[in-house]
């Protein structure tokens, strides 16, 4: 077009006002426009990938850490001395477990200390012990290795997520310990660990001491088979330095150690700032080297429901409460819908009634959705009685919720269908019943599957409307049916958002990728559905 | 027309689920505080992995929401238990009362409430009056009442640090707000502000200086690790188990542990209940075995699993005497 113009110009012609300069320069303007608007175009779809490549990175990261768990196996003493198999309910399998890792660690004899072991391994172990047992009896009668999971600090730790943990070098001098348990002197042949000490936050006394309280970074002398904990420095004799100590795990003998012999372990992260003590650190490092703390799939977090232990909480619960609520939802919204939107689009008489019907309908679509959670509490729970927490009332709720969503898209899709396909089939002799069920909704009814879908995946979303009719809660058993309590997906990562524990952070981001994978896997059927069968014309 | 169908199918439906719900209910049903809720949780958990009954239902409604429920009534639709952060008001227990419900009052705990910040943060060491200048919405300048006009702490006090006056707190619909008001503002309340508004003790600055930061305490945690000069007012469980982050500050002297709570030394601490149904012990099945749980030793004693999740055990002689009221029923007012 533009290039005819030119040569038209060049044929010697007068120039006009398409061809002038200020025409080129319109012209100019209107290309850089089209560039500009091009580029903020872009930028706009940039920008939105980079949020979401950000969101999900962030989940994903978080979450990977939760779909792996730590077990630590133990030689567990089944023998008929320990459970009687005759009364299998009775015995306290907890102390069983307890007593196995107790064996581990001979020397921790102090309650406290105790206390701690115990500690390292989850408070469900007894529970699962109990029903490996009573599915497999043939464990009873001797001691069988069994894998206990791990508590949830525990866990977070070895995963790395607690504490830094630092460098772990050999000593370049000599260590010559002054007893093997308790608290001892350790005398190091020269004075570069009191510039190590400086340099991991110990304060100086105007002594020249040095102290490491828990404010600063942990410093284990590694030894003789043993750990020793150091708490104090000062120069010593001779160029020597002396350091006080506690023994986290006993010497073998007081033997001196030769330079690089002994090692240095260094946590960075101080005491006072993490959630597991240096004991908890030394025993879980002795059980690891010994190879016998594992980390396996978490099938826990898959297929148990819900817990206030984080190693412990599981999201089956969740999800089969998400199913059954959305079973009765499908069940009630999508009959009600599609057949509001037929007789509304093909029988309904254009009159001021049905125009009031359908404005309606688009109105309740934009209503908040905590409204028809109130209209749940009063309609379905206080006057029907309905029970509280249950996936049938949940259910309801969000039916009523979606209708609207059916009713508009079912009608889109109704009206797309082409008028000559109803004409041709009322030309033939069809009633309209038959002209709309046998011609017109099987060629709207991708579109309406679509809309559905999409509703449903809305309503999969959605915890306020379930607040006020108790599915917000607590609830570890996994529903058996419809009137069961029961939870969903959305309200269990709104919980575990809550709680105070560190280990509910990875589950929470954990859940929240189960969450997606189903919005995913339903919005990928709509758009199936839609290339499959949708018929343009 | 629509409309009609609509209603007629939910109204079948309901009606085909409610017959279908015709048997006893056999799972206790908890609302209330959400700060019990955790605590009641656990108990509720380990109840159920005994095996012994059904695993009880949780929700954490607001202590005023759970009381509510509650003291709804008798039945099987209504609540078994109801948590709360502070004791039953007179116009509840009426209205419990009004509805035939003899609520067994069971107390289980006590639960700090701290001022805290990043550990990045400095260190202060405040009083009561000192938040009260900070955070009230009026306060007594020689001797007059004016709108707070502090911006930075050293406003307040010389001896406090010049940052900008910036706390994170909880919401007024919180048990944790009502709690912080009563233990901190009313109780430092300065004589010129009580005289000029009876209620203006109570009343939290809204220019800013106190952001209410929603019911969710994780989310305060967040914030201040964000910003190293702001503060955060919540319940002591979530410093507890935040210790690597965040650092509680003294007030009046006294450092926020868990012992100095324990012993009543920390002057912001607050009770925390349970209240029984009397009226379901034996209807519903389960509910002596839920009290039993909660007032057990391996529960709520010291070294029991609530402590481990933050909840401050009564001493000693409080805790028999408060086991001995719940294995009785003793229900109130009667």
């Amino acid at each position: 077009m533009t290039d005819a113009i030119a040569s038209f110009g060049a044929g010697g012609r007068p120039v006009s006002i398409h061809t002038d300069d200020a025409a080129k320069a319109r012209l100019k303007g209107r290309y850089r426009a089209e560039a500009w608007f091009k580029w903020l175009g872009a930028g706009a779809v940039a920008l939105a990938g980079f949020f979401l490549v950000l969101l999900l990175s962030t989940v994903v990261t978080q979450a990977i850490p939760a779909l792996r768990l730590n077990y630590l196996t133990l030689p567990i003493d089944l023998s008929a001395a320990k459970v009687d198999p005759a009364k299998l309910d009775e015995v306290n399998y907890d102390s069983i477990a307890q007593e196995a890792l107790a064996a581990k660690f001979p020397d921790v004899t102090r309650r406290q200390d105790k206390r701690l072991l115990r500690g390292l391994i989850s408070t469900g172990t007894g529970v699962f012990l109990r029903k490996d047992i009573a599915a497999d009896p043939g464990m009873l009668g001797g001691t069988v290795d069994y894998a206990v999971p791990l508590d949830d600090f525990a866990d977070l730790y070895l995963k790395g997520l607690l504490a830094d943990v630092g460098s772990d070098e050999a000593i370049s001098t000599s260590v010559t310990p002054s007893g093997t348990s308790g608290d001892i002197d350790l005398t190091f042949g020269d004075n570069g660990m009191l510039a190590l000490a400086r340099g991991h936050g110990a304060t100086e006394a105007e002594n020249g001491m040095l102290t490491l309280t828990s404010g600063a970074s942990s410093l284990l002398v590694v030894f003789n088979g043993g750990t020793v904990k150091l708490t104090a420095l000062s120069p010593g004799a001779n160029g020597t330095a002396i350091a006080k100590g506690t023994v986290i795990e006993a010497l073998d003998s007081t033997a001196p150690a030769a330079s690089g012999q002994a090692s240095l372990r260094v946590i960075d992260t101080p005491e006072a700032s993490r959630k597991i003590s240096d004991k908890e650190i030394v025993w879980l490092d002795t059980l690891k080297s010994a190879g016998l703390i594992e980390s396996r799939f978490n099938s826990i977090f898959f297929f148990t429901g819900a817990s206030r232990e984080p190693e412990l909480a599981g999201v089956w619960g969740a999800v089969v409460g998400s199913f059954l609520t959305m079973i009765v939802t499908l069940a009630i919204a999508f009959p009600i819908g599609v057949s509001a939107a037929i007789y509304l689009e093909e029988f309904a008489p254009k009159n001021r009634l049905t125009t009031i019907i359908e404005v309606n309908i688009n109105n309740l679509a934009a209503v908040p959705s905590i409204v028809f959670g109130l209209l749940g509490l009063a309609v379905f729970l206080n006057f029907f009685g309905l029970p509280r927490s249950a996936p049938v009332v949940g259910g309801m709720v969000l039916a009523l919720m979606t209708l609207p969503i059916i009713i508009i898209a079912s009608r889109a899709s109704l009206r797309a269908v082409p008028p000559s396909i109803r004409e041709a089939a009322l030309g033939i002799g069809a009633s309209k019943v038959q002209t709309v069920f046998h011609h017109v909704l099987p060629l709207a009814m991708p579109g309406i599957m679509t809309g559905t879908i999409l509703g449903m995946a809305h309503a999969l979303g959605e915890t306020a409307p379930l607040l006020m009719i108790g599915m917000v809660a607590f609830i570890v058993d996994i529903p058996g049916g419809f009137t069961d309590p029961a939870t969903i997906l959305p309200v269990q990562i709104f919980m575990w958002a809550d709680f105070p524990e560190a280990g509910f952070q990875q589950k929470t981001s954990a859940a929240i990728l189960i969450l997606l994978l189903f919005l995913v896997i339903m919005n990928a059927i709509a758009v199936i559905l839609r290339r499959r069968f949708e018929r343009r014309w | 027309m629509n409309k009609f169908i609509l209603t007629a199918s939910a109204a079948a439906l309901a009606l085909a689920a409610s017959a279908g719900y015709a048997a006893a209910r056999d799972q206790i049903q908890i609302v209330g505080s959400s700060t019990v809720f955790p605590f009641t949780t656990a108990v509720a958990e380990k109840l159920g992995q005994s095996g012994k009954i059904k695993t009880p239902v949780v929700e954490s409604t607001g202590t005023g929401g759970g009381m509510k429920l509650f003291c709804q009534g008798v039945g099987e639709n209504t609540a078994d238990f109801t948590n709360a952060s502070r004791a039953i008001k007179d116009s509840e227990l009426e209205t419990c009362k009004a509805n035939g419900v003899t609520p067994v009052e069971i107390k289980v705990g006590f639960d700090g409430i701290v001022l805290a910040n990043s550990k990045a943060g400095t260190v202060v060491d405040l009083t009561k009056e000192q938040i009260f200048k900070a955070l009230a919405k009026n306060v007594a300048v020689d001797g007059k009442v004016v709108p707070n006009p502090y911006v930075n702490w050293s406003d307040v006090d010389a001896s406090l640090p010049a940052t900008k006056i910036e706390v994170l707190g909880p919401p007024p619909t919180s048990g944790t707000r009502d709690a912080f008001v009563e233990l901190v503002m009313d109780a430092a309340c300065q004589e010129e502000v009580k005289a000029a508004n009876e209620k203006g003790c109570g009343e939290i600055r809204e220019d800013g200086a106190f952001v209410e930061a929603g019911e969710n305490d994780n989310l305060i945690v967040q914030k201040l690790e964000a910003n190293a000069n702001a503060f955060g007012v919540f319940g002591f469980s979530f410093l507890d188990q935040n210790a690597d982050k965040l650092q509680g500050h003294k007030i009046d002297g006294v450092e926020p542990t868990f012992e100095n709570i324990a012993s009543g030394d920390y002057g912001v601490s607050r009770s925390l209940y349970i209240y029984a149904k009397k009226e379901h012990v034996g209807v519903i099945p389960g509910m002596q075995e839920f009290i039993a749980e909660y007032t057990s030793e391996g529960a709520w004693g010291p070294d029991g699993y609530l402590a481990d999740k933050g909840l401050i055990p009564l001493p000693d002689a409080e805790r028999a005497k408060w086991a001995e009221n719940a294995k009785a029923l003793k229900g109130m007012g009667s």
